[in-house]
């Protein structure tokens, strides 16, 4: 019955872009999201906004659903296909189209790997600061409909704070543009924010236009050691309170350091209880005090050393602590669960503290580390997936920490999205009235529920 | 070792978290961006047939063929993913299967891996014959005459850069012991390979004379086996293990400081034997002193403090290749950076891409002609990019694939292969004749 389908796809890309065998399917059937995996019906490669635009329409024609993928980095399960569906591989969109150093925008297709985005602007002196830990391999597309944030995040913002304008695929395959160059523009609603952080569910965004910003002139990094995570928290208000914005306020707690020491043998002492990043960037006069100024803070609210690199290699060097948690992380066991919880900045040390205590009541392997200046942790879970007992307490573990999340004010998920891992928790967040809202809205956008179903919602 | 993807230890198999950080990495993927040619997609594909949800199909054993096993992949795994052990499980379970058997490929893994990588008096032998083929005249005759159809297409391909066959091979040049001038301060054995010995007879003397000259006594056993990585990068385990044993009977591990080898691609095998012969109850634990005791010869230089030559080597300008097994599979990267850089005037030029697969990989460019072929060239046009005369590598197979491509690109002003450590043998001899710090050799 899909024999139809496949071949008027083949008609639009060309029969080579489009994969049925086995060994074609099965590596596009999982994203970067532990155990979740599913295979689709085909896999294709569309070259351009109108053969995207095609394939959608021939999907709604014969009530296929479509599930966009960029590089499959993601961490919620957004890209993972659903049954009998096609996934549209948008990578060969990667064109960069134009940097405009008069508006400061650049405008790339969807299939463009971030951190190409961020060379290209460095050619013009310029720079892309949202830097997703990933952004070696993730598509700006990708970014977009993730809304992905990064290191800098404190001081820069995320994603959805650089997108000018899209271009982007509607469910019928009708293609719009939504924004424009205009540094200010109120004409009607703002529809393109509609698409940033949409996981591929309401539209398949093809182009984006970014906005760019000048390259900092100077940047300086520090390593705080504490020991306690009480003072490492306590520390962060205060550079906040002393109105100082660093660009990276990132933190890694005990076991994380523990893992990294042992993995990449910085010179970490392994007995700290936590370990602050600091970044800061700018006019190299504003850099140096700030720099000063926030080793004193540090200093006073009980850090137990400080180290300032001396020049940027030595600041690289450091900063590779917390560029490489993950990855130590991911050594010590088979499966790696990463999460995404993000609470009010307030309730850090509270929350940082209830994790490990979780971990502990329930005989798991915990590490957390995130992004302490935006309040976005990443407790890590580091298990076995065969372990059946063992997967169940981490479930209860994941349980308790949203529930204490959302106790405090927080959000289930701070850059990585809801897709499939999160939808369960995302209701709880929601009161009744924003939830159906957000229902509508797919609804009207998407009648039929054929672009990336039971992603976000059921 | 396992010999099937069930029979894996599946922990190995679900370290991957399928991150894709990887990805960028691999010369496969980059080419056809597809994620089958990907790591992560081949451990997604060996999985599956781990658990039973796919079989060890044709697709499957081409797919695993594709890979070059550069290992570049491990290199820049978080999570380390042991790619090694899963690539060779892969593909004896292809070899076990038989999916990918033609009579012709049946004949030529027969010949190669059993009959002349297992031999290495016949090896030899070989090597001679094929000298006096090349040097005799024969060759432009059988070039003339047709006879070379009868070869397989990627063999036909290859004809014309058969390497030129050493005149004497290394026990010809290399004593079986030799003792260094001054004091003793070591007492290493040198491997000599297959590749290197039939080829490049005299980087094997000239590793003996750097080590000497840096207070080792070099024991070099006359006729030595392969040393099994040809086998176990090919679906030939068990082959493997009984080269491994042949070479373990045949050296004297425990009077020895270090086991030297110096080629990329060997030293990263041989560096692995304890895992080969975990199971083996009578060879486990000699193995896994062997594998302690197995060192690249620039990280054995680099970790006794050799000595800085005092002449130069005749070359003023040289620029690197890394051999992927050198850099990923054993992760000596700077070792080889460090001999070059401390001979004197010579310039050291950096390769953009330098540990960029060349494409050579094992007898990937027999077996994978095509992209065996666009690896290659697109390492050339690096070379070319640095304008340097000379390009030094560590490992035979790069040596030959890059030596034939650059005299065929006539464009190109790098002319000349070698080795790091033929040039610091080269800047030693020097020193003793006089100190020539540059110009003639
Ligand atoms: C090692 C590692 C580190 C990471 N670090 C970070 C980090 O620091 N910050 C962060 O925010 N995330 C991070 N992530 C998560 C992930 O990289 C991001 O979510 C990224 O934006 C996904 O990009 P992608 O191109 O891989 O998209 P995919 O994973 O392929 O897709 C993600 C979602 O977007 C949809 N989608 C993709 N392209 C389009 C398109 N053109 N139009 C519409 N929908 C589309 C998909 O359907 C899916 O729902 C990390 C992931 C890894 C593996
Ligand atoms: S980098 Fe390692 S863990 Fe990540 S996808 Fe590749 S092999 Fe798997
Ligand atoms: S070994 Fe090389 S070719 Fe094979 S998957 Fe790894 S990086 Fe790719």
């Amino acid at each position: 019955m899909y024999e139809d389908f496949l071949s008027s796809i083949a008609g639009v890309v060309g029969a080579d872009q489009v994969l049925t065998g086995d060994e074609d399917l099965v590596p596009y059937g999982f994203d970067g999201t532990a155990v979740l995996k599913q295979r689709p019906l085909c896999v294709v490669f569309p070259a351009d906004s109108l053969q995207v635009s095609g394939c959608v329409k021939l999907a709604a024609l014969h009530a296929v659903p479509v599930v966009a993928r960029g590089s499959g980095t993601g961490l919620s399960g957004g890209s993972v296909p659903v049954e009998k569906s096609m996934v549209l591989v948008l990578t060969r969109l990667d064109k960069i189209l134009e940097v405009d150093e008069r508006n400061l925008t650049l405008r790339a297709q969807c299939g463009v790997i971030t951190k190409e985005v961020d060379d290209a602007a460095g050619r013009f002196g310029l720079f892309y600061p949202p830097d997703p830990g990933s952004m070696k391999i993730s598509t700006i597309g990708g970014n977009v409909a993730e809304n992905s944030g990064g290191l800098r995040g404190l001081k820069y913002g995320v994603t959805r704070d650089y997108v000018m304008g899209l271009t982007v695929v509607l469910p019928d395959g009708r293609l719009v543009e939504l924004g424009n160059k205009c540094v200010k523009d109120v004409a009607g609603y703002s529809m393109k924010d509609l698409f940033i952080g949409s996981e591929g569910t309401l539209g398949i965004i093809t182009e984006v236009l970014l906005k760019l910003l000048p390259k900092p002139q100077a940047r300086r990094t520090m390593l705080a050691l504490y020991d306690s995570m009480e003072a490492a928290a306590e520390t962060v208000s205060a550079i906040i309170a002393a109105k100082i914005i660093p660009c990276t306020l990132e933190f890694l707690d005990r076991m994380t350091v523990g893992c990294v020491e042992d993995y990449a043998k910085i010179g970490l002492p392994t007995d700290v209880e936590a370990l602050l990043l600091i970044e800061t960037d700018g006019h190299p006069v504003a850099v140096e005090d700030e720099t000063v100024r926030m080793r004193d803070i540090a200093l006073k609210f009980g850090a137990r050393e400080v180290k300032v690199a001396v020049d940027e290699a030595e600041g690289a060097r450091l900063a590779s602590a917390r560029r490489q948690a993950f990855s130590a992380l991911a050594r010590v066991k088979p499966t790696t669960i990463l999460e995404d919880v993000t609470v009010p900045r307030s309730e850090l040390a509270r929350m940082v503290k209830f994790i490990r205590l979780t971990a502990e009541r329930h005989r798991l392997l915990i590490g957390t580390f995130g992004h302490m200046g935006d309040g976005n942790l990443h407790p890590t879970f580091l298990t076995d997936e065969r372990d059946i007992e063992e997967m169940h307490r981490v479930e209860l573990a994941l349980e308790e920490i949203v529930e204490e999340t959302l106790a405090v004010g927080g959000t289930v998920t701070g850059e990585h999205g809801v897709g499939l891992a999160k939808k369960v928790f995302l209701k709880r967040q929601f009161s009744e009235a924003s939830y159906e809202l957000m229902r509508e809205v797919k609804r009207a956008l998407d009648p039929r529920g054929l672009l990336n179903p039971g992603k976000i919602f059921d | 070792m396992a010999t099937t993807l069930k029979q894996l230890d599946y922990s190995v198999l679900q370290q991957c978290m399928h991150c894709g950080m990887c990805l960028p990495t691999c010369p496969t993927y980059v080419e056809t961006k597809r994620e089958r040619n990907s790591p992560r997609g081949r451990i997604a594909l060996m999985r599956s047939i781990a658990d039973g949800e796919t079989q060890v199909t044709k697709s499957f054993g081409e797919e695993m063929y594709y890979c070059l096993g550069c290992l570049a992949c491990v290199t820049a795994c978080p999570a380390g993913v042991n790619y090694v052990e899963l690539f060779e499980t892969a593909r004896a379970d292809v070899e076990r299967k038989g999916v990918l058997h033609t009579p012709q490929r049946g004949f030529w893994r027969w010949l190669t891996l059993e009959v002349l990588f297992m031999r290495p008096r016949l090896l030899r032998a070989v090597g001679m014959g094929l000298r006096w083929y090349q040097r005799s005249g024969v060759e432009k005759v059988v070039r003339g005459s047709g006879l070379l159809r009868l070869l397989p297409e990627g063999l036909r391909r290859l004809e014309p850069q058969t390497p030129v066959m050493s005149a004497v091979f290394s026990n010809g040049l290399i004593e079986e012991v030799e003792e260094p001038v001054g004091v003793r301060k070591y007492r290493v054995a040198l491997l000599t390979g297959c590749v290197q010995d039939l080829a490049f007879a005299e980087v094997n003397r000239d590793t003996a004379d750097v080590l000497l000259a840096n207070g080792c006594e070099v024991v070099t056993p006359s006729v030595q086996p392969c040393c099994g990585s040809l086998h176990g990068h090919n679906g030939a385990p068990e082959l493997a293990m009984e080269l491994a044993r042949r070479q373990l009977d045949l050296f004297e591990v425990e009077s020895l400081d270090a086991i030297i080898s110096n080629a990329g691609g060997c030293g990263s095998h041989l560096k692995h034997y304890g895992p080969l012969l975990k199971e083996d109850a009578r060879y486990a634990e000699r193995a896994r002193l062997w594998d302690s005791k197995v060192r690249d010869v620039h990280e054995w230089l680099a970790e006794i403090g050799f000595r800085v030559p005092s002449a130069g080597c005749g070359v003023e300008e040289v620029t690197y290749h890394e051999s992927c097994h050198l850099t990923h599979g054993q992760k000596v990267v700077a070792a080889p950076r460090l001999v070059l850089g401390s001979i004197p005037g010579l310039k050291v030029v950096e390769l953009p891409e330098s540990n960029w697969c060349c494409g050579s990989a094992g007898i990937y460019n027999i077996t994978q002609p095509e992209q065996s072929a666009k690896l290659l060239k697109r390492k050339v046009e690096k070379i070319a990019e640095t304008g340097v005369p000379v390009v030094a590598t560590s490992n035979p197979g790069c040596h030959l694939q890059i030596a034939a491509e650059l005299k065929a690109d006539l464009g190109n002003k790098c002319k000349s292969v070698t080795q790091p450590v033929t040039l610091l043998a080269q800047a030693y001899r020097n020193e003793r004749s006089g100190g020539v710090v540059n110009g003639e050799a």
